[in-house]
């Protein structure tokens, strides 16, 4: 018991030296630059601490529960095998994680905005939600296929640098083709499909793969899925912001 | 007190909801296609429900201090009464420079955030236990979060003067294929990984109320088209900034030799 105490202590203490720069960057603002009184400060001060406890208790389930899942489901793909159903788990792990992200979310109901005032699409309720849906969609789409070729590369051993470097040539070709104001959120989308529980266990998927697929190396071979899940969301919307 | 409390039970509700695909992602297959028992499967369990419990506090804490106080800061650094105060307004003509402290807390912000984002932690620590401790756990945060720093102190840059976002980022991805092919090979596909990892559950929503101000208050700015692109910023520069961190342990690794 003493020592889980201890431990508990010890990985707060991480947290609070991982909070300490924002907290000291907000001070410094507010007391040498804004210099204006802050409301609430009770709250402020309860919700740091919220947020040391969250963190812990984040790291902590991390190693016990999303990375060891992460790793054993990859061993157990790739003793079964089977890369179909590989490949559909890999599918269906982008796309299920990105659907419901409320990051892309709010990001689709703007660029639905953007849309509309761009007459793209009817400045209606009902075209504009279509319009985020199929773009919500179509991200998640992407995300999915972007494991599944991150996943075969892994399989396969092929080397990232020239994958990651056509999906560069296709993001400049797609700017130069795609409306110029879709350009700013397709760049966005790729950044925030990514989120905080999708991106340990893809890693782990990754690394799991590499570790047990003989003649890979973790290293090279395991990391790579989310470089892929942050790029193909920027050519996919920019290809939606064309077609419709 | 009670007030907290449902908050949290909401902020819980939420979570789960969130969570809930993927476990279902992750079951589904373990118990149909798998089909063997997870090995530890009550510690992994375990393990999920602090992820839950964390995130939980972990949105709700930022919901409650940093989001409000962050949001109101970006909107008071980029008021036109904050840039311009001590000036005549009037006849003040307006330029990129006038924004300089926007820029210097576009650059605190973006690597304080980036150290305290929980998915780089992850990654960090995958990234050391993988390379047998040769890639360090802090090294690669700071170095993330100087990338970062960087990238969005940039992207303000880019906001105040409307130049078009591609010319940025085409650079951007110059830069990237030059240092592939000098960087250690085994940093690369981590350095690309990090450039996606950074912006999550902290960064995103104060970097984005950092370009809606912007945008809104800089004459000649449209808040639709300009607002954007700040997080493709912070995604695209610390590609570079974790090349440029290898290559460097690698140069000073070979002076002491």
């Amino acid at each position: 018991m003493l020592e889980a105490i201890s431990a508990l202590l010890k990985s707060m203490k991480n947290s609070v030296r991982d909070l300490l720069p924002i907290i000291l960057v907000i001070s410094f603002f507010q007391i040498f630059v804004l210099q204006q009184p802050i409301d609430n400060f009770a709250d402020i001060i309860l919700g740091t601490f919220f947020v040391v406890i969250g963190l812990t208790f984040f790291i902590y389930g991390l190693e016990m529960g999303l990375f060891p899942i992460g790793e054993s489901m990859a061993y157990a793909f790739a003793k079964k095998g089977s890369v179909v159903w590989l490949l559909i788990f890999s599918f269906s792990l982008g796309f299920g994680t990105t659907v419901a992200e409320p990051a892309l979310i709010a990001v689709a109901d703007e660029a639905a905005k953007i849309a509309a005032n761009g007459g793209m699409i009817l400045n209606t309720d009902e075209a504009r939600e279509s319009y985020a849906n199929g773009l919500r969609m179509t991200v998640a789409f992407s995300v999915g296929i972007a494991i599944v070729i991150g996943v075969l590369r892994i399989l396969k051993g092929w080397s990232i640098q020239y994958m990651i470097m056509g999906g560069y040539i296709l993001v400049v070709i797609m700017t130069m083709l795609a409306p110029k104001e879709i350009i700013g959120i397709a760049y966005d989308s790729g950044g925030v499909t990514t989120s905080t529980i999708t991106v340990p266990l893809v890693t782990a998927l990754g690394v799991g793969l590499a570790s047990s697929i003989s003649g890979r190396n973790p290293m090279v071979d395991g990391f790579g899925l989310i470089a892929f899940a942050s790029l193909t969301p920027m050519i996919f919307v920019m290809g939606y912001g064309m077609i419709i | 007190m009670s007030g907290a409390f449902v908050e949290f039970i909401q902020m819980l509700l939420a979570t789960v909801t969130d969570v809930l695909p993927i476990a279902a992602i992750i079951f589904g297959f373990q118990f149909l296609v798998i089909r063997k028992p997870v090995p530890n499967i009550r510690k992994v369990l375990t393990g999920f429900v602090y992820v839950l419990i964390g995130l939980t506090f972990f949105l709700m804490g930022l919901e409650k201090a940093l989001f409000p106080l962050g949001r109101l800061m970006a909107d008071q650094l980029t008021q036109v009464s904050f840039i311009y105060q001590g000036v005549e307004s009037a006849l003040h003509t307006f330029h990129w420079s006038d924004y300089y402290w926007v820029y210097i807390f576009a650059f605190l912000i973006g690597f304080s955030t980036t150290i305290a984002e929980p998915s780089l932690i992850a990654v960090a620590i995958k990234a050391n236990e993988v390379s047998g401790g040769a890639i360090g756990v802090w090294g690669l945060r700071i170095a993330v979060a100087l990338g970062v720093a960087i990238g969005i102190s940039l992207g303000s840059y880019r906001i105040v003067t409307g130049l078009p976002i591609h010319y940025f980022i085409i650079a951007g991805y110059i830069i990237v294929v030059i240092q592939t092919f000098f960087a250690p090979k085994m940093i690369v596909p981590l350095a690309y990984d990090s450039g996606g990892v950074t912006t999550s559950t902290v960064t995103v929503p104060l970097v984005t109320a950092l370009g809606l101000g912007l945008a809104e208050t800089v004459p000649g700015r449209n808040v639709l088209i300009d607002g954007f692109g700040l997080i493709a910023f912070a995604s695209l520069f610390p590609i570079m900034s974790v090349m440029a961190y290898a290559q460097l342990s690698k140069m000073r690794s070979k002076n002491k030799k």
